[in-house]
């Protein structure tokens, strides 16, 4: 227990390093996924479909793709990580340990969202890497990109611990990943920039919250986007606060956690 | 000061189904305290709450001294628990599960600790094996190991030997004996009470919510104990003779023995009468001798005294 910040710190780190062991224990599967998924796109869409289409808004199609890639892997990711880290004790019910430690509700948060965003983020950086293999990758605003990826991955690792905490089985813990988040992801301009929708589309997508994600992440890549960067930054931010909340509130009560 | 003081702790689902109805306890320091009770009575709930898994619907629990509401840091340090259902991390090598629970508990790693009870629970040579490999008795004690690899100073053992060997049960016990030399509390709820009589300083009687009886093992036993008298018989008899018919006797040992059970708490055991009553029937005997009731045949007893009430 650190006397200055009164915060158990070697639970933190024990949750987040217990964490990051299962994702060291299938490492071949958990990097090698990615890499293959960021391969195919690129055939796909960036050789087959690429070629065919002109730059947009100045920026070649295969290059322009980049943001939304990373970000569609770092949405479902972060879910992904975050909600199974968290159901999978309650489902073995190992959930008892960490229920009668004298962990806080913020420890146990830092620890299992902390540990669910680094991977994501590594996963992110990862297909950075690969997607250098086929493209000359250009960043305008390394540090924002940086940002971006971070409250990204922090926001939606504690929306996938909501998420874990919600569900009663694991259907339920595929439920909002398959049929909300990826194809809000899918649509949110992850290969287009929405300008080139009609105007009423346009308008429809600009209710998807994952517009401001995937806008402001290609800003800081090529200072352009589908939103102004101050939208992008304030609907991220919002959409943070409202996981926090809902986090906090579970903790309050108890929800899903103690009977 | 008790080390647990649990006081007016009701425990309402939200199914509606009440699991404690105002229970108070106080557990001393230092004792094993063994907490008895039919299935579903309420003994999980209690640990649970104490240990913060569960939330009351009233009342408040003191660990040495500390809310566990309040000031649940310090209580929850305080405590141990090994689980009644064998809940591990599958794919965890022992050393690593047990050196997270320290790191819980907001201990730094101290591998020389967690040797001494890896090796104390016979796990040192498990200790790079992953728990699915492991069998159910040496889950058991992975469990074992985790809740005391932050040395706590009371430590819960819901149903401990459940399923498991008479070896390792022989084990655990010694191990309970030792960590008591110690200084450490144990509560235990067990459904043997062979273990309760075993190894339980004081005892405690739980039935559909509500503590019906805590008491010293000893006293327990001597104050709600009842004997069997057995008497062999010189000439084996068909059947109990009527003029003895009050004493209620068994016919035993193909008509060589004659059971009479008497209650010690009474003013009058009826013993005299009864070796009166056989000479004067001609039953004559070689030998007799007299056994106390277990701990379960109390139990039994007391929760079906109870039943028959409610």
């Amino acid at each position: 227990m650190n006397r200055v910040t009164g915060m158990n710190w070697p639970a933190v780190r024990a949750i987040y390093r217990f964490e990051m062991g299962r994702f060291w224990r299938t490492a071949g599967q958990s990097i090698l996924a990615p890499v293959i998924s960021t391969t195919l796109y690129f055939v796909v869409f960036g050789a087959a479909i690429g070629s065919r289409v002109s730059a947009v808004d100045g920026v070649p199609y295969g290059l322009f793709i980049v943001p939304g890639l990373i970000m569609l892997s770092l949405l479902t990711q972060s879910i992904a990580n975050a909600s199974f880290g968290i159901y999978f004790p309650r489902f073995a019910g190992t959930i008892y340990e960490i229920l009668s430690a004298p962990i806080s509700p913020l420890e146990v948060v830092l620890g299992f969202v902390g540990a669910a965003a680094s991977k994501s983020i590594l996963i992110g950086l990862i297909i950075l890497a690969t997607s250098a293999l086929f493209v000359p990758l250009r960043i305008d605003h390394p540090l924002w990109m940086i940002a971006f990826l971070l409250l990204t991955a922090v926001t939606f690792s504690l929306f996938g611990f909501v998420i874990g905490l919600w569900a009663d089985g694991f259907e339920k813990l595929q439920l909002v990943p398959l049929l909300v988040v990826t194809p809000l992801t899918f649509l949110g301009g992850s290969f287009y920039a929405i300008g080139m929708l009609p105007p009423f589309w346009h308008a429809v997508s600009l209710l998807n919250p994952v517009v401001y994600l995937i806008s402001g992440f290609r800003w800081a890549f090529f200072g352009k986007g589908d939103v102004s960067i101050a939208i992008s930054l304030g609907m991220t931010a919002l959409f943070l606060v409202i996981c926090l909340g809902l986090v906090a509130y579970i903790f309050r009560t108890g929800y899903r956690l103690k009977s | 000061m008790p080390i647990i003081s649990i006081s007016q702790l009701s425990k309402t689902y939200a199914t509606g189904f009440t699991a404690l109805r105002d229970v108070s306890l106080a557990i001393e320091p230092g004792e094993i305290f063994a907490l008895l009770g039919p299935n579903g009575a309420g003994k999980s709930t209690l640990i649970n709450i104490v240990c913060g898994i569960v939330t009351p619907s009233s009342g408040t629990v003191r660990v040495d001294g500390h809310d566990i509401a309040i000031d649940y840091r310090t209580a929850r340090r305080t405590i141990g628990l090994v689980p009644q259902e064998l809940t591990t991390d599958a794919f965890e090598t022992v050393l690593n599960t047990v050196s997270f629970s320290r790191g819980l508990f907001g201990l730094r790693p101290d591998p020389g600790h967690i040797e001494r009870i890896l090796r104390a629970l016979s796990l040192w040579d498990k200790r790079d094996s992953r728990l699915m490999t492991l069998s159910g008795g040496m889950k058991r004690r992975v469990l074992i190991a985790k809740a005391l690899s932050h040395e706590p100073r009371v430590l819960f053992l819901d149903e401990p030997t459940a399923g498991v060997d008479v070896e390792l049960r022989q084990d655990m016990w010694r191990l309970v004996r030792e960590l008591r030399q110690q200084g450490v509390t144990v509560i235990l709820t067990t459904h043997y009470i062979e273990e309760a009589e075993e190894m339980a300083d004081r005892i405690g009687v739980i039935r559909r919510g509500e503590i019906i009886l805590v008491e010293e093992k000893a006293a327990l036993m001597r104050k709600l104990g009842r004997k069997r008298l057995t008497l062999h018989l010189q000439q084996p008899i068909e059947a109990v003779p009527p003029e003895l018919a009050d004493y209620e006797l068994a016919l035993a040992g193909g008509g060589r023995e004659l059971v009479y059970t008497y209650d010690t708490r009474a003013e009058r055991t009826g013993i005299t009468g009864l070796l009166t009553g056989l000479a004067a029937a001609g039953i004559r005997f070689n030998d007799l001798h007299t056994e106390q009731s277990s701990l379960e045949d109390i139990f039994v007893g007391l929760v079906r005294e109870e039943g028959g009430r409610a």
